[in-house]
């Protein structure tokens, strides 16, 4: 749910990345930590399990710099995969702004992303809201597995609608920062009204 | 122009922060925050913290929600305040009108008691902001000039800046 505060000058818009369990949504927010400048990010919060598995949810805001004297504040979340945690899923999505779905290239894991994809529509209906109504852009992570499955092949199964996707390997931060860059500036554009 | 799902006007700012003002000096508390349903900061009054008032935020929202979620599990509307006891300093949380979250952090120079009983009549008062916050926005979602098609692009060129390998 964006925010403008037109006192403090301030919009604040938040970011989703959804998936399967273990598809690279902390590693995704991993890498933008690691590469940004501490001037324009936050706090990282992971509220992860003893493994090291996102129970609640990761969180990182990131700020941009003033453009005519408002700054515009990105917080991205991670959900956690894994399907027994739908709830918290679930209340991660309430007021979101825009959805990243890193999903796995590896043919292992085909299931498990349409399962994700899935739960990921049933989730916003609850809040009454469609993938058609909110920026949303697919990552196609793992792209150095030697089981991934063709791009185009994925496109065709899991993205028919045509949004905007992108190959990526997030523990190496390949495709990480394209994937935000074109999320956020999707969020941007839904903000202007014409 | 740019348009948000809710915008704060000046005016509105500063009523939400009278009404945390007097909630802080009369509660005694040590700070006192409103925070939106996705973990937004709106305002904050209180001395600095030594801690991170974003991630607090995001936590308090999120905390929120869970109980929200716990609430409905048990067959209940919702909590409309949570209370989490620490041995030096306590919080007290309190639901206010679409889904904004009031926070109030205290030690022990006051108590619970008289911490609740000032929330509530802050609540009242916030309640009554936020709801004519909202019915403003049926209106007016502020015609800044700032927030054109330039604003959009120039923060375009930041995210590319910004967000590069």
């Amino acid at each position: 749910m964006s925010l403008i505060n037109y006192s403090s000058r301030e919009i604040n818009c938040k970011i989703v990345y959804y998936g399967p369990g273990l598809g690279g949504k902390t590693s995704n927010i991993q890498y933008v930590y690691e590469k940004l400048a501490p001037e324009t990010k936050g706090k990282l919060v992971t509220l992860a399990t003893e493994m090291d598995r996102t129970l609640f949810f990761d969180f990182l805001p990131l700020e941009l710099g003033e453009v005519k004297g408002f700054k515009t504040r990105f917080h991205l979340y991670t959900v956690p995969g894994q399907v027994y945690y739908n709830a918290s899923r679930k209340l991660i999505l309430r007021g979101v702004d825009g959805i990243v779905f890193v999903a796995d290239s590896s043919e292992a894991r085909f299931d498990a992303n349409i399962e994700a994809l899935y739960n990921l529509h049933e989730n916003l209906k609850e809040y009454d809201l469609n993938l058609e109504q909110i920026p949303f852009v697919i990552q196609w992570n793992k792209r150095d597995m030697p089981d991934a499955i063709p791009v185009a092949e994925l496109n065709e199964e899991l993205n028919p609608e045509g949004f905007e996707n992108f190959e990526a390997v997030a523990v190496n931060g390949v495709g990480v920062f394209d994937t935000l860059k074109c999320v956020a500036k999707l969020v941007l554009r839904q903000l202007q009204t014409t | 122009m740019v348009r948000a799902e809710w915008a704060i006007f000046d005016e509105d700012f500063w009523a939400i922060n009278n009404v945390l003002d007097d909630l802080l000096k009369s509660s005694k508390a040590g700070n006192v925050m409103l925070i939106d349903r996705t973990g937004q900061l709106v305002s904050h009054c209180g001395p600095d913290v030594d801690f991170d008032l974003t991630s607090f935020a995001s936590l308090c929202a999120a905390d929120f929600e869970a109980n929200y979620q716990l609430a409905k599990l048990i067959g209940e509307k919702d909590f409309s305040t949570l209370y989490h006891q620490g041995a030096k300093d306590s919080m007290f949380l309190g639901k206010i009108h679409k889904g904004v979250i009031l926070v109030v952090l205290f030690d022990k120079t006051t108590t619970l008691g008289l911490v609740r009983l000032r929330v509530k009549r802050a609540v009242d008062e916030l309640n009554r902001i936020i709801e004519t916050l909202y019915e403003k926005l049926q209106y007016r979602n502020e015609e800044y000039d700032a927030l054109d098609e330039t604003f959009t692009r120039e923060v375009e060129a930041e995210i590319d800046n910004l967000f590069a390998d």
